[in-house]
C-alpha cells in the first residue's frame, strides 16, 4: 500500500508497485494533463512535481512515491493563473499544445531555483523537454515574461 | 453553383444546433462538383445570440480550428467572445476534411466569407423590416445590428427568429466587407484551446475515453507485411490487469491505411497492457520485406541516379548544350527516411456495437477513418462515426488511420470499447516514413559560370505504394513538389525519374518531397555560385531570371501546381524575387561577411503556392559544435488571415526542418527499423534549435497559399550552405550530424 498526496488530496494505491506514476495519474486518477511522450525520460512531456521538484513521471515507480506530495499541471495553481500559465497565453506559445503541460511544470521548477533566469539558464534547464512543434523561442520568451526579466 | 442555403434538415448535423437556430450552409465553389458532395461550411445563429461555427478541419497546432471560424465571424460582424466552435465529425458533406497539403484556408476562405455575409445580411434585413428603415442604413457591429442615423440597436439573438424568415440572399446581392473593415482577418484572435491547454484540460486522442473500455498494446510484426506464425499468451494473461490477448488479421498490400496485424494485449490500464505485451511469446513470418537493408538500398538508388533514366520534363536540347558547355559540374545528394514522431503518438478509442462503429481519434482525416474502418469491418461507411479530438501534432502521420482500424477491429473481437495507444517505439518503428531519396544534379556552364544545360535526376520510393502495390517511380504529384517545376530561366533543361521500391510504408511528411528536392537544387545552386565566384543571392536571382509567369507548356508534363489552376496561382518569379530581396535586406545579407566559424547560408523555394526565401546564420566552434543563432524567413503566402499563427507556423517549421536536416535518420536491416525512441531518433531540443526565427511577411493581395509546410524545404539547403561558408565542408548527405565539421 502506497500513500501519497496528489494536488493536495490524500491517495492510497495498492496496485503493481512498479507502475509508473504517469499511468496512475492518467488512467486511475483521470488526470490526463500529464502526457506520455516517450516512456523513457527522454522528452519531458510527463513532467510533474514531486515534493516541489520537477520529475519525469514515466520513469517514477509508484513504490517510490510513498509519502510524497505530487503536483500535476491541474494542480499547479488553484485558478489556472500561475504566472507561467498567463505568460503562455499572452505570447500564444502553444501550437498543438501536447508538450506544454510538461514544459510549464519544468519551467515552474526553474523559476523556483532561479527566479531571474538568463537565456543560458533556460536552455540548460529546459533541454530535456521536447516540443516537436518547435515552440522553443516562445517558451523562452514566456519564461522571461513570467519571471519579469527583459526579453 | 455555390449559393448559400438554409439548412432545414438539422438532425443531419448531429445536435450541434438547437431547434430555434438559424443554420446556413455555404458550399465551396468547385467546378463540376455534384451538389450533394459539395464541400460545405456550416454557420448557425442561436436564439441566445451565440454564433456557432463548425470547424471541420483537425487542429494539430496550426490554429486552423481558430482561423477558419474567425473568417466567418469577421464577415458576420460577430463578437469573437460569443462564437462557439464545434468540431465536426467525419462526414463527406464537409468536403475533404483531410487536414493536409496546407490548403484549409485556401480552399474554404471564400465559402466562409459568404456564409458570414449571408447571415449578416439576413439579420440586417430583419432589423430594417422591424424598424421600417432602408436596408443600407443598417449594419452589423460587434454582435448587434445598428441603425446609424437613429442609433437603434438590436442584438443578433433578438433578431434570429425574424432573420430565419428572410429569404436567403442571392450570391450577387452579398456585400463582402472591404479589407479595411476587417476586425479579425489579418489581425487574429487568441487560439481557441489555449486556456484549456495551459491548465492540462484539452482532450487529445491519447486522453479519449469510453465507458467500459479496455486498453490495448499491440506487438506488430517486426517487418512490415509479416504475420504471426504462432503465439503463446499465457504469461501475458497472467499479468495483473490483463484481460485478453488476441491476434489481429494479417496485413496485405497495398499498404493503404490498413492495420499491420500482430498480437494485442488488452487490459484495464495502459501499463498492464504494456507489461502483458512484454510477456508475449510470438513467432513471426517475415514476409517479402525481410531483405530490406537501408544501406544497400541507398547504394542502389545512387546507381540509379548515376545512369540515364526516363525523362519527365524536357526543354531545349540538353545533350547538345552539355556537349558545347565550357565546363560541367555534377553532384549527388542523399536524404534518408524520416519519421514524423509527433509529440503525441497515434491513439484512438473505438466501440463496435450493433454493427456500427463510434470512434474518438486524433486524426487529420476523419473521412479516411470512415473508409478504412468500413473496409476492415465490412460495414457501410455511413455506420462509422468519427469524432476528432485535438491532435498532439500530426505532420502527415495522422492522416493515415491504421490505429483507428486497430481499435475498431479489437472492439469487435472483445465486445467492449478498446483504446489503442501507440508507444513511442511503435510510432518510430511502424511509421509511414518520409521517403529517402537520391538526387543527381548536373550543369553545363558557359564561360561566366552560368548554366546552359541543366539535368536533375531523382530516385525515391513513391508514397503511391499506399494505393497501388509495387509502384516503382514517383508520381507526377510527387515530382511536382519542387522538382519538375524548378523555375529557373535555363534554355536546356531535363528532369529524369528513376525507379525505387517501397519496402517500408512511405507516407507524406510536412512538405513531403520538397525536402529532398529543395536540398539538392538549392545546395547545387550554391555550389555553382561558388564555382563562378559569385554571390549566391545574385546567382540565384540570375537563374530565376526576370519577373514572369513561368510557362511550362510543351515540355512533356502537366504542372501539378498543388491542385490549383495556373491562372489563379501561377508560378510567379516576381513574387519569388521579391521574397529573396526582402530576406536579403532583413537579414543584412550584404553586410554579413561569412568567415570561418561564423557564416550565413541562403535558399529560396516555392511550395504549396507560397514563396519563401531563407537566410540561416550558423556558428561552428573549434570542436565542431554547431549553433544556429538566427533564421530569417521572407514569405509571400498571399493574403494572410491570422498573422501570428502564420509566424508561429514558420517558427515551428524552422525547428522541425532543423531536426530533419541535422539529426533525423531511419535505417533498417533485415527489414526491421533500428530506431525506436528519442535517444536514437533525436529531434531538435531547445539548445539545438534555431534561437531566433524572424518571419517577414511580404504584404500581398494574392489568394491565400499554404503556410504549414512551406517553411520546411529551405532550411536544409540554407543550413548546409551556411556550414560550407563557415567550414569549407560541402555536405551532400543528410543528416548533417554524420559529417564532422572540424
Ligand atoms: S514521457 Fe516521460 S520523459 Fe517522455
Ligand atoms: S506544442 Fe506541439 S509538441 Fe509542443
Amino acid at each position: 500500500m502506497v500513500q501519497l498526496s496528489v494536488n493536495g488530496v490524500a491517495r492510497k494505491y495498492d496496485g503493481d508497485p512498479e507502475m509508473p506514476l504517469l499511468w496512475y495519474l492518467r488512467d486511475l486518477l483521470e488526470l490526463a494533463g500529464t502526457k506520455y511522450g516517450c516512456g523513457a525520460g527522454l522528452c519531458g512531456a510527463c513532467t510533474v512535481h514531486v515534493n516541489g521538484q520537477p520529475v519525469r513521471s514515466c520513469i517514477t515507480a509508484m513504490k517510490d512515491t510513498a509519502g510524497k506530495k505530487i503536483t500535476t499541471i491541474e494542480g499547479l495553481s488553484p485558478d489556472g493563473k500561475h504566472p507561467l500559465q498567463l505568460a503562455w497565453q499572452e505570447l500564444n506559445v502553444m501550437q498543438c499544445g501536447y508538450c506544454q503541460s510538461g514544459q510549464i511544470m519544468q519551467a515552474a521548477g526553474l523559476l523556483k531555483e532561479k527566479p531571474k533566469p538568463t537565456d543560458a539558464d533556460i536552455d540548460a534547464y529546459m533541454t530535456g523537454n521536447i516540443c516537436r512543434c518547435g515552440t522553443y523561442q516562445r517558451i523562452r520568451s514566456a519564461i522571461k515574461k513570467a519571471a519579469g526579466v527583459k526579453a | 453553383m455555390s449559393a448559400v442555403y438554409r439548412l432545414d434538415r438539422r438532425e443531419f448535423l448531429g445536435g450541434l444546433f438547437s431547434a430555434g437556430a438559424l443554420v446556413l450552409a455555404a458550399p465551396m465553389a468547385l467546378e463540376g462538383a455534384v451538389p450533394a458532395f459539395m464541400p460545405t461550411v456550416y454557420l448557425g445563429l442561436e436564439p441566445d445570440g451565440t454564433v456557432v461555427i463548425v470547424a471541420h478541419r483537425s487542429e494539430m497546432g496550426t490554429g486552423i480550428r481558430t482561423s477558419l471560424p474567425m473568417v466567418a465571424a469577421d464577415e458576420l460582424g460577430a463578437d469573437w467572445k460569443r462564437v462557439r466552435i464545434e468540431q465536426a465529425l467525419g462526414d463527406e458533406k464537409y468536403g475533404s476534411q483531410n487536414t493536409d497539403g496546407s490548403c484549409s484556408i485556401r480552399d474554404f476562405y471564400d465559402a466562409l466569407r459568404e456564409a458570414g455575409a449571408t447571415a449578416r445580411m439576413m439579420l440586417e434585413r430583419a432589423a430594417a423590416a422591424q424598424w421600417q428603415v432602408p436596408l443600407n442604413e443598417c449594419s452589423a457591429v460587434d454582435h448587434e445590428i445598428v441603425h446609424r442615423s437613429s442609433g437603434k440597436k438590436a442584438g443578433f439573438g433578438t433578431l434570429v427568429a425574424a432573420a430565419a424568415k428572410q429569404p436567403v440572399p442571392a450570391k450577387a446581392d452579398l456585400k463582402l466587407k472591404p479589407a479595411s473593415e476587417f476586425k479579425y482577418i489579418g489581425k487574429g484572435v487568441p487560439m481557441a484551446d489555449q486556456v484549456d491547454i495551459v491548465r492540462g484540460k484539452g482532450t487529445f486522442g491519447y486522453d479519449a475515453k469510453m465507458p467500459g473500455m479496455l486498453y490495448a498494446s499491440i506487438e506488430r510484426p517486426p517487418v512490415v507485411g509479416g504475420s504471426v506464425k504462432s503465439f503463446d499468451g499465457t504469461a501475458a494473461k497472467a499479468v495483473k490487469g490483463v484481460k485478453d490477448a488476441v491476434v489481429l488479421p494479417t496485413f496485405q498490400k497495398p499498404y493503404g491505411y490498413k492495420q499491420l496485424g500482430g498480437v494485442a494485449v488488452l487490459a484495464d490500464n495502459t501499463w498492464a497492457a504494456m507489461e502483458g505485451r512484454k510477456k508475449l511469446q510470438v513467432e513471426w513470418v517475415g514476409g517479402e520485406n525481410e531483405s530490406f537493408d537501408s544501406d544497400a538500398f541507398r547504394k542502389k538508388m545512387s546507381e540509379t541516379v548515376r545512369s540515364p533514366q526516363k525523362a519527365a520534363r524536357n526543354k531545349g536540347d540538353v545533350d547538345k548544350a552539355f556537349a558545347s558547355a565550357a565546363k560541367t559540374h555534377e553532384a549527388e545528394y542523399y536524404t534518408p527516411l524520416l519519421s514524423h514522431a509527433p509529440m503525441e503518438p497515434p491513439a484512438a478509442v473505438a466501440e463496435f456495437k450493433d454493427g456500427k462503429v463510434t470512434a474518438w481519434a486524433a486524426t487529420q482525416n476523419p473521412q479516411a477513418v470512415q473508409e478504412a474502418v468500413s473496409e476492415a469491418l465490412g460495414i457501410p461507411k455511413t455506420d462509422v462515426f468519427c469524432h476528432v479530438t485535438l491532435l498532439g501534432g500530426g505532420f502527415g502521420r495522422k492522416s493515415k488511420p491504421d490505429y483507428v482500424v486497430e481499435a475498431a477491429l479489437l472492439s469487435k473481437q472483445v465486445g467492449r470499447p478498446v483504446k489503442v495507444s501507440w508507444t513511442r517505439q511503435d510510432d518510430i518503428k511502424f511509421d509511414y516514413y518520409h521517403a529517402c531519396a537520391s538526387v543527381y544534379m548536373k550543369a553545363g556552364l558557359n564561360a561566366q559560370g552560368r548554366p546552359e544545360a541543366w539535368l536533375q535526376r531523382v530516385a525515391a520510393p513513391s508514397l503511391m505504394n499506399l494505393y497501388q502495390k509495387d509502384t516503382m517511380v514517383l508520381s507526377p504529384l510527387e515530382l511536382g513538389l519542387g522538382f519538375i517545376d524548378v523555375p529557373f530561366d535555363i534554355a536546356n533543361l531535363r528532369v529524369e525519374n528513376g525507379p525505387a521500391a517501397a519496402h517500408v510504408r512511405i507516407g507524406w511528411l510536412r512538405s513531403v518531397n520538397n525536402i529532398q528536392h529543395a536540398f539538392a537544387i538549392h545546395s547545387f545552386v550554391d555550389e555553382l555560385a561558388h564555382l563562378a565566384g559569385r554571390d549566391t543571392v545574385d546567382y540565384a536571382m540570375d537563374l530565376i531570371g526576370p519577373a514572369r509567369r513561368v510557362d511550362f507548356s510543351g515540355q512533356g508534363f502537366e504542372h501539378a501546381n498543388y491542385g490549383q489552376k495556373e491562372d489563379k496561382f501561377p508560378l510567379d518569379t516576381g513574387r519569388l524575387r521579391r521574397v529573396i530581396e526582402v530576406a536579403a535586406e532583413k537579414s543584412g545579407w550584404s553586410r554579413n561577411k561569412s568567415a570561418p566559424g561564423h557564416a550565413w547560408g541562403f535558399a529560396a523555394h516555392r511550395s504549396f503556392l507560397c514563396y519563401v526565401a531563407t537566410v540561416v546564420e550558423v556558428k561552428v566552434d573549434k570542436d565542431g559544435k554547431l549553433t544556429i543563432p538566427t533564421v530569417h524567413y521572407a514569405i509571400d503566402p498571399g493574403q494572410v488571415i491570422h498573422p501570428d499563427r502564420v509566424i508561429s507556423q514558420f517558427q515551428g517549421a524552422a525547428v522541425f526542418a532543423t531536426s530533419g536536416a541535422l539529426l533525423g535518420e531511419i535505417t533498417a536491416t533485415g527489414g526491421k527499423v533500428k530506431q525506436a525512441n528519442f535517444n536514437n531518433y533525436p529531434v531538435a531540443r531547445m539548445n539545438e534549435a534555431p534561437q531566433q526565427v524572424h518571419v517577414h511577411i511580404v504584404p500581398s493581395n494574392e489568394p491565400p497559399g499554404g503556410v504549414g509546410e512551406p517553411g520546411v524545404p529551405t532550411i536544409a539547403p540554407a543550413l548546409a550552405n551556411a556550414i560550407f561558408a563557415a567550414t569549407g565542408k560541402r555536405i551532400r548527405e543528410l543528416p548533417l550530424k554524420k559529417t564532422r565539421l572540424v
